[in-house]
């Protein structure tokens, strides 16, 4: 069965202006390779367009990518499906959401990235509890610590463009962990709900943790509209925010995704504390640094709530995910190792790590 | 709601190696007895000294290696394509 739109439906909704939030839905992005040219090809195109060229180029560049966790071009494909369950993107119809022939399209390059996760990340084994394991993955895990380069050397110019980059995520901060939300019961989620209330500014719009974001962009004098820098960032960005939405928008990884929250949180406070100071030393006035002020406290809490009421009781109710838990767990470790070791790294060779400057 | 919450007893939670998770309604005092109003339903306290935003804690009893009960000698994690 083919599930088409009403027809009129796609001049309705891309023609429709969009009061909910001033931030989204994101603008449509440069395509970066043949994949996301095909896919920018068919979201600006009439709904009915085939997809077999955007199929083909999937195909291709997966059996041509030497390493699908750098490719620009699949990273930047899979995060434009992914963003239709979150925002939307400008002009491109609703309706592609729940397109059987682009989930197909998505699933092949899923399915890639999966197996390249597995096999660039060691799966940890808890040999006690699963909160106490979490703790000693986090603390053995030494890779090169962007924050502290933030604290003593980095300049303003690259603060900015480690606020820009921090935007694919940040700006809807919290909502890949959430759609683990119904597919949690009982103590883990409670305890998830309780970390993402929090997120969320605990009733208090103002104190979302994506707004006082926001607000810090502003602050900076840089541009917080969703997507603003998509076109500039480097493909590391949407590595990390698609490993998210990996792990979020399948029931079958809500191990992973709670261990992904888990390390993220773990390995929060001590690092804003260091942004924190980095800032203050270039003269970043106080609505840049109140995010990561907010972090520094908020995240010494969640890293508490989610090691061990989120993960620990969802180890306890579901034994056969203690390794998925440790994976996703492991897995932010290394992939977001690799964004902001790889920022510091192009700092300290004196390169920017943007692929066009900043307007 | 906010009468829901005022009625919740507190709990305090004594995380290994690291702070006293706080629960429920009640006064905090800092040195000086002046109150703290905490910013989040849930909150941390320090328990290992050395929080630069005390009495809330920032995650520096890892810094400085700060134990509940001595560590094990074995490790509590292992990679699954080790011996």
């Amino acid at each position: 069965m083919t599930i088409t739109a009403e027809p009129g439906h796609d001049i309705a909704t891309s023609g429709a202006p969009h009061s909910a939030s001033p931030m989204r839905p994101m603008a449509l992005p440069s395509p970066r390779g043949p994949v996301s040219t095909e896919l920018v090809g068919l979201f600006t195109g009439p709904r009915q367009a085939p997809l077999q060229g955007c199929a083909d180029a999937a195909t291709e560049s997966l059996a041509a990518s030497d390493d699908m966790l750098a490719d620009d071009d699949l990273q930047l494909a899979l995060f434009l499906m992914y963003e239709l369950h979150y925002g939307g993107i400008e002009g491109v119809s609703d309706a592609w959401e729940w397109d059987p022939r682009l989930l197909a399209v998505r699933e092949t390059i899923e399915r890639a990235f999966e197996a390249a996760l597995r096999g660039a990340v060691r799966q940890p084994v808890a040999t006690r509890e699963v909160p106490e394991a979490l703790f000693a993955l986090v603390e053995a895990d030494d890779g090169p610590s962007l924050s502290a380069f933030v604290e003593r050397d980095a300049t303003s110019e690259q603060v900015l463009e480690i606020l820009a980059c921090r935007t694919i995520y940040t700006l809807k901060e919290a909502d890949p962990h959430s759609w683990a939300i119904p597919r949690l019961h009982a103590r883990a989620k409670a305890a998830l709900v309780e970390i993402q209330a929090d997120e969320y500014g605990g009733g208090r719009p103002e104190r979302l943790h994506a707004t006082i974001f926001a607000n810090a962009l502003r602050g900076a004098g840089l541009d917080d509209r969703y997507g603003a820098y998509a076109d500039h960032v480097p493909v590391e960005v949407y590595t990390s925010m698609n490993l998210m939405s990996l792990f979020g928008l399948h029931r079958r990884l809500r191990g992973a995704i709670v261990g992904h929250l888990a390390a993220y949180e773990m390995t929060s406070s001590l690092p804003c504390r260091a942004y924190a100071k980095g800032l203050r030393r270039l003269g970043f006035g106080a609505a840049v640094t109140d995010y990561f002020d907010e972090h520094v406290e908020a995240d010494a809490v969640h890293e508490q709530l989610a090691a061990r009421d989120l993960a620990g009781s969802l180890a306890e109710d579901e034994p056969q995910l203690a390794g998925d838990i440790l994976f996703g767990a492991a897995a932010c470790l290394a992939i977001d190792g690799r964004l902001w070791g790889g920022l510091r790294e192009r700092f300290e060779r004196g390169e920017s790590a943007l692929r066009m400057p900043l307007p | 709601m906010s009468a829901e919450a005022s009625a919740q007893p507190v709990s305090i939670t004594a995380c290994p190696d690291g702070p006293l998770l706080v629960r429920g309604d009640l006064a905090l005092f800092d040195d000086d007895g002046r109150p703290v109003q905490p910013t989040r339903r849930t909150f941390a306290l320090c328990r290992c000294g050395a929080s630069a935003i005390r009495p809330f804690c920032d995650g520096s009893h890892k810094l400085v290696g700060f134990r509940t009960s001595p560590p094990s000698r074995s490790p509590a994690v292992t990679f699954d394509d080790e011996p």
